[in-house]
């Protein structure tokens, strides 16, 4: 059946990797093109993200009727592990580029255009008038009149679904450990119905900021810093939740044992990493 | 289904899909490799067209815009096409050799990671043909200017994003295999240097790579999405890229040299015949480099307009990095000392190493100074500095690094004489090639400006016979690597009389499948 050497499993050849490069190349070819206002770009697109969506059931599905014909043990579990332990460090970093872009212009950018420290003739020549306050959309007035998102409606809410579906999640793996089926399913149920709700009110938000508050991608820093951050942030709860739906199936196939069942933790942990990110989100970008 | 319902063969497939399909360390190791040097010669004839033009002044070949798309071109090829495939793909060949690992931790990641690069040049090539050019803000791509790039713009950065891909994965396996695949018995502290740097290197990758693809994302939306993020009106700051770059920028000038500093501890140590001096103090010191790399950023940026007490952090900051280098340095050139040496071509390119990285190091430590550097910024004299670190540097150690390992590779033993021109050929020609642009530098000569004046012309005419030169040598190391492919003296299982390691216990060439079953490290 499968090669054991030393009892580290090496998959033979797969065809998988290609599918996926192929598919990045025309996804991103296509994008280029789009953005270069080419009109097959979207045709394009939409054929390089079926080949990833194929690539992904093909791949995973590879990996997942391997591991339920026993070929992984304790060494290739943990390889799994560092493996998405560093994948979840390099996200981290991601936002903390657009984290360290919204402190930047919050403390320095914004502040010395209007003449603070010894940047005194930027704020005279240049940008007479412009007093440094936060949120603003610069000296320029770029984007226009707008309204700055309140911390204490719909955000607060979010932080509420979010900190819940940490614990639903939670109490999924509980159940896995228990060999609770029941218990595994509802969990995960909730946690992917908590992260839906959280992004159909995040969709409300922003459909709110564009219609009433003139508050748009193009709002000076404060709307580029907000959209970005936040479009980032939906973006990974989108992929959290396909992860925890795809574990809410397989928990209903009754894949997971209490010792064998780290995609779901992997996508826990992943969850949690995005539950810690809003939490920084919350705090910089609307309440503080 | 096919991956789990193997067949019994340990030899590889036959036919070209083997390549395109394969998850073995060895074969992807050869793509990796074999890709750099497509790069570096592509990349090198971008060098031979900008010292072509530079031959003499006025404008004499190619218009500004065109020299200005090769200057760019050529960093970004070189850096990311040829230096940092080429430590992946040694890394794919010799960590699980020298941990004594079957394969890589995750075999069909790491052939994705190789896979998504073609497809990434493809794209970023491509941009030469497109309307407006290729890119032409030079490497560092900054805000405005980059900004005003044709139709390439998209494709730059979007090809910036596979690489960065690429690079995380790669860096995940290779972290993956380092802490989980090794040989029982081989504690961390047991572990080859290079093997140790590699390590570290992994972890700046994974942490400065997807910085980089935040701030080539922010350029994107500035100016497909109309975000503010490097424009003052809306209370951004162009510096403010510079900043976020140069955070990426400083530890990947450490990803390329790391490993580097690791294939120099395995080479000297072997044709010393004496164990490497000072170990650990070298693990530490590779270690503190990497720290210090993530607060020393800014030194790229004296001339921008920071705050004195920025000037001054980064300054300092930026000097103590000499410490742990000189410790290096100490530790290489106490190995050799009173050791049995012999100068084989792997040794010739370690020791220049040693010396010409050095030199570059010196000039790294002038740059450092905040007042010297208001004067040498953008000058020549930064030309030299950083293809002195990177050309007998980073690139000699991988070339020292590919005739070390290439018997064990391809069973025999490349042609030593020609290995021996090569060697003393690509150290006289590089630093023809570098040495002169220190003093045009000094003298003021801007770098990324076609036409200069007339007092640098006599060193600017040097610098370019020795470009040609060195690039010219460099089709000989193709035809020795070639050469040992094919055939040569068969090559014995520990290759070099002092080398010492699990690689060296394997058959030459190495079977395609090594370490089935791990072996004991006392």
């Amino acid at each position: 059946m499968s090669e054991a050497h030393g009892g580290y499993y090496v998959p033979h050849e797969s065809h998988w990797p290609i599918v996926a490069a192929i598919g990045l190349f025309v996804t991103m070819a296509g994008f280029a093109s789009l953005l270069n206002g080419a009109g097959f770009g979207s045709t394009l697109m939409m054929v390089g993200g079926a080949l990833l969506v194929l690539m992904f059931f093909g791949w995973f599905g590879a990996v997942i009727r391997e591991n339920q014909q026993g070929v992984y043990h304790e060494r290739e579990d943990m390889s799994f592990r560092w493996g998405m332990g560093w994948f979840i460090f390099s996200e981290v970093m991601f936002f903390a580029a657009f984290f360290g872009a919204l402190f930047y212009a919050r403390v320095l950018s914004v502040p010395w255009l209007a003449g603070a420290g010894t940047e005194e003739w930027t704020g005279r020549l240049l940008w007479e008038g412009f007093a440094a306050t936060w949120p603003t959309n610069g000296p320029g007035n770029i984007g226009g009149e707008y309204e700055a998102m309140p911390a204490w409606g719909i955000p607060a809410i979010n932080t509420l679904i979010l900190l819940s579906s940490g614990v639903t999640v939670t109490w999924a793996h509980w159940g896995i450990k228990k060999q609770n089926r029941k218990q595994q399913v509802l969990g995960l149920l909730a946690t992917v119905v908590l992260g839906v709700v959280f992004l159909l009110l995040q969709g409300f938000e922003y459909a709110e900021a564009y219609k009433h508050m003139n508050l748009t991608l193009e709002t000076g820093i404060y709307g580029s810093t907000f959209y970005m951050l936040t479009g980032f942030h939906g973006a990974h709860v989108t992929l959290g939740a396909i992860m925890l739906t795809v574990m809410l199936f397989r928990a209903m196939a009754g894949h997971f044992t209490p010792h064998n069942h780290f995609a779901f933790e992997g996508a826990a942990w992943y969850w949690h990493f995005v539950d810690v990110v809003w939490l920084g989100l919350f705090i910089f970008v609307y309440w503080l | 289904m096919s991956e789990a319902v193997g067949h019994e063969h340990h030899g590889p497939p036959s036919g070209l899909l083997r390549w395109v399909f394969t998850t073995n360390h060895k074969d992807i190791g050869t793509l990796y490799l074999v890709t750099s040097f497509l790069m570096f010669l592509i990349g090198g004839v971008m060098a031979l067209l900008i010292r072509s033009e530079l031959f003499q002044p006025g404008l004499q070949l190619v218009d500004p815009h065109f020299f200005n798309q090769m200057t760019t071109m050529h960093g970004l090829i070189m850096i990311f096409g040829a230096i940092m495939p080429a430590f992946v793909g040694l890394a794919n060949w010799q960590v699980p050799l020298m941990v004594g690992a079957p394969d890589m931790a995750l075999p069909r990641m790491n052939n994705l990671s190789f896979w998504i690069l073609p497809f990434a040049f493809l794209l970023l090539v491509s941009t030469l043909f497109v309307s407006g050019g290729a890119p032409a803000s030079g490497w560092t791509i900054y805000p405005p200017l980059v900004l005003q790039t044709g139709d390439a713009f998209p494709l730059l950065i979007l090809s910036i994003h596979l690489m960065g891909l690429s690079s995380i994965m790669g860096a995940i396996n290779i972290i993956a295999t380092i802490l989980n695949l090794r040989a029982p018995g081989m504690t961390l502290m047991k572990m080859p240097l290079f093997v140790w740097t590699w390590l570290i290197t992994a972890f700046l990758l994974i942490a400065v790579m997807p910085v980089l693809a935040g701030a080539v994302t922010m350029l994107l939306t500035d100016k497909f999405f109309g975000t503010s993020f490097f424009n003052p009106a809306g209370g951004g700051d162009p510096v403010l890229y510079q900043h976020i770059f140069w955070f990426f920028g400083h530890p990947e000038v450490y990803i390329m040299i790391l490993p580097a500093f690791g294939i120099i501890s395995q080479i000297l140590p072997t044709f010393s015949r004496k164990p490497l001096f000072g170990y650990t103090s070298m693990v530490y010191a590779t270690a503190s480099i990497a720290f210090l790399s993530f607060i020393v950023w800014a030194h790229h940026m004296f001339t921008v307009g920071m705050p004195l007490a920025g000037e001054l952090f980064f300054m300092y900051a930026t000097m103590l990095i000499a410490v742990p280098t000189g410790v290096k340095v100490f530790n290489w050139v106490a190995t050799m000392w009173r050791g049995s040496l012999t100068f084989e071509t792997p040794m010739l390119f370690a020791i220049a190493f040693v010396v010409l990285f050095t030199i570059g190091g010196f000039s790294g430590l002038m740059l450092a100074i905040v007042p010297a550097d208001f004067q040498y910024h953008d000058t020549y004299f930064v030309v030299a500095h950083f293809h002195y670190v990177l050309v007998p540097g980073a690139l000699f150690a991988i070339i020292g690094a590919v005739y070390y390992w290439l018997p064990k590779w391809t069973g025999h033993m490349y042609d030593e004489k020609l290995g021996q021109w090569h060697f003393w050929l690509s150290t006289i020609f590089v630093n023809v090639l570098f040495f002169p642009q220190h003093f045009v530098g000094l003298a003021g000569m801007p770098r990324r400006i076609p036409d200069y004046a007339l007092q640098f012309t006599e060193w600017n005419q040097v610098s370019t016979v020795g470009a040609f030169g060195f690039g010219f040598s460099q089709l000989l190391f193709g035809y020795i690597v070639w050469k040992a492919i094919r055939g040569g003296q068969q090559a014995q299982d520990r290759v070099w009389e002092g080398a010492d390691g699990l690689e060296w216990e394997v058959p030459s060439p190495a079977p395609y499948h090594t370490f089935e079953t791990a072996p004991e490290v006392k």
